[in-house]
């Protein structure tokens, strides 16, 4: 198979590389170039100015809150959608009533059905599940207030995305919302290549459902959960929660900067403010954030792999 | 295999209560009352969430028939007639069929790019020793972990200069570009999980190399090809920060960004209706397409992470 090897493999490389490297790779070595510029992006015109966007970073505080959220919604956005997926995918696939004679481990009734219903945000563009829990929270006319006017609550009445305290809140709850069905049934699928056996075994020990759980299911999904939430994280991180702060939120960004993130925040330095050198330099922070946040739930959750 | 499936291996029939599991000390009547708690309190639970997924789509359906008063007035009662004028409203004062065919053109085009581009730099990466060739793959897999929007604000400027800034072929490359990484990665690992004999045979009864790729490597890679042209699908045709930044002509608009345009101005306007009538617009043919494929979409977009 040597024949002509080499011209093939430059001929099939060129294109996919090539556009690769001019649309995706070489932009990020110039980001972290203009980040030690005062490039405006409005004129071809700068010159080089040190550490000083980093310094003035520093002291930002719009930064500081933007990296605050950010960092929310990286470690909290996947904790409780893996939580949550957790716990129905066991339902789902444990928590079944056991008939006689049965297996001892059954799944719920219907557990095809709640696999399709909860998977259908996941195929929605994140903008179009933003702009509808945009109007669900509109305090006047808004799903959810009417819903709580509707079973007498007139007293509850929040002002959600326009409250500074909730805001941010309300955004993270539709990410958890639209993403908890994807994990739900990426874990029954998990769960669902575990051994009957083994659950068997730790029943026929007295183990109970939550015994279970904890010392068979999740032990055996390990893999599985971290690569979830590194997986997620880098969405909250990034396209995601762009979206829905940007959709969602007044200015955008909030009340007093009170969903701002970092994403959002490169975005408006960038192509609103005309700050292009200033915006890349959150960028390069937010490229530190991301990668330091993959290294720690790497190395946090790395534990000997089991082999089943 | 599924759990839910799997016969029992225990003896479940042997009659004694001690091996149907639960706590050892518990009769058969404690069992009972514990499989019973937890059936109900599971199936409670999960209906609970299915209704909180399905109520916001159906809410959003049922508004996209109403006119504004009802609307504002009361929320969730059903419409009293169904006014489809909001619908043909949508479709053509709103720009909605704009947005569509922009976005078919901008999907299409780049699903079949990327598609091509990934599984060619995919197999030379799989199937051939080069000096680089690891490197190249790592910088493809480097792509994945990267804050798209680092890239963005001197990408906004590259497209600009190359005159391909608001043009409907500038966004196709984009794109392609951008979901190279999973793609290459996705399919690295499939074609190596190929039979090399065959593309051997080929070889050796003359074909050249681009021949057995088209003709021998890529029908057999069919599965992983639907696999990720379903992820690439779904994830294209959902994009919305690509052309937020690099789309900016509103005619130009693809669905997701012509319906945040629409909230905006709707809301100046007044049309409240008009906008949910394109928000369903833009959501059934995707929830549609999801209930036909079903296994195939889940496949596919659960593909990566599975191992």
């Amino acid at each position: 198979m040597q024949h002509g090897k080499y011209r093939f493999v430059v001929g099939f490389l060129a294109v996919p590389l090539g556009l690769y490297t001019l649309f995706v790779i070489w932009p990020f070595i110039q980001s972290i170039y203009y980040s030690f510029t005062n490039w405006t992006g409005l004129s071809p015109e700068f010159s080089m100015v040190g550490f000083d966007n980093y310094a003035r970073m520093l002291d930002d505080d719009i930064f500081w809150k933007s990296l605050q959220h950010s960092v929310m919604f990286a470690l909290l956005v996947p904790l409780v959608t893996l939580g949550l997926a957790l716990f129905f995918a066991f339902m789902i696939n444990v928590g079944g009533r056991r008939r006689r004679g049965g297996p001892a481990i059954t799944g719920v009734r219907g557990s095809g059905f709640y696999k399709i219903v909860y998977f259908f945000p996941q195929v929605l563009s994140i903008a179009i599940v933003a702009l509808l829990f945009q109007f669900a929270y509109n305090p006047d006319s808004g799903a959810i207030n009417s819903l709580l006017r509707g079973i007498g609550l007139d007293s509850v009445q929040p002002l959600w995305l326009g409250d500074p305290n909730i805001a941010l809140w309300c955004v993270m709850a539709v990410l958890v919302w639209s993403t908890v069905g994807f994990f739900v049934v990426l874990f029954s699928a998990g769960m669902a290549s575990i051994p009957a056996e083994l659950y068997e075994a730790a029943l026929l020990d007295g183990a109970n459902r939550s015994a279970t759980f904890f010392k068979v299911t999740l032990p055996l999904l390990w893999d599985t959960v971290q690569s979830g939430w590194v997986y997620m994280g880098i969405l909250a991180l990034g396209a995601e929660s762009f979206a829905v702060v940007q959709i969602m939120t007044t200015g955008p960004g909030g009340p007093d900067y009170s969903t701002t993130v970092m994403v959002l925040y490169v975005y408006q330095k960038a192509f609103r403010d005309g700050q292009a050198a200033y915006a890349t330099t959150i960028g390069v922070a937010l490229l530190v954030v991301t990668l330091a946040f993959a290294a720690v739930v790497m190395r946090l959750g790395r534990r000997e792999r089991l082999e089943y | 295999m599924k759990t839910t499936d799997t016969p029992a291996a225990v003896p479940a029939e042997s009659g004694a209560p001690v091996d149907r599991g639960g706590a050892p000390s518990g009769g058969p009547r404690k069992e009972k009352k514990e499989g019973t708690t937890l059936n109900v309190f599971s199936h409670g639970v999960l209906v609970i969430w299915a209704i909180m997924v399905g109520m916001p789509l159906v809410w959003a359906v049922m508004t996209s028939f109403k006119d504004d008063a009802a609307i504002f007035g009361s929320p969730w009662s059903l419409p009293d007639t169904l006014n489809f004028g909001n619908w043909s409203r949508a479709w053509s004062q709103a720009h909605m069929s704009d947005y569509f065919l922009n976005t078919v053109l901008v999907v299409g085009g780049s699903l079949v790019g990327t598609l091509v581009l990934g599984s060619m730099a995919a197999y030379v990466l799989a199937r051939f020793d080069f000096p680089g060739n690891r490197f190249i793959y790592y910088l493809f897999i480097a792509g994945m972990s990267f804050p798209i929007m680092l890239a963005l604000v001197p990408l906004f400027y590259v497209v600009d200069n190359m005159g391909l800034l608001n043009t409907i072929h500038g966004l196709i490359l984009v794109y392609i570009a951008y979901s190279l990484p999973f793609t290459v990665f996705f399919l690295t690992g499939f074609f190596r999980t190929l039979p090399t004999s065959v593309a051997e045979a080929a070889f050796v009864d003359g074909a050249s190399h681009t021949r057995t790729f088209f003709q021998v490597m890529l029908p057999m890679a069919k599965p992983g090809l639907i696999s990720v042209g379903i992820f690439n699908f779904l994830g294209q045709w959902n994009q919305y920060m690509l052309p937020t930044v690099l789309n900016t002509d509103p005619d130009k608009h693809v669905l997701t960004q012509g319906l945040v345009q629409l909230a905006v101005s709707q809301g100046y306007k007044g049309d409240w209706s008009g906008l949910f009538a394109g928000l369903v617009m833009a959501m059934l043919p995707v929830l549609a397409a999801y209930i036909v494929f079903q296994r195939q979409v889940v496949q596919g977009l659960t593909a990566g992470a599975l191992k």
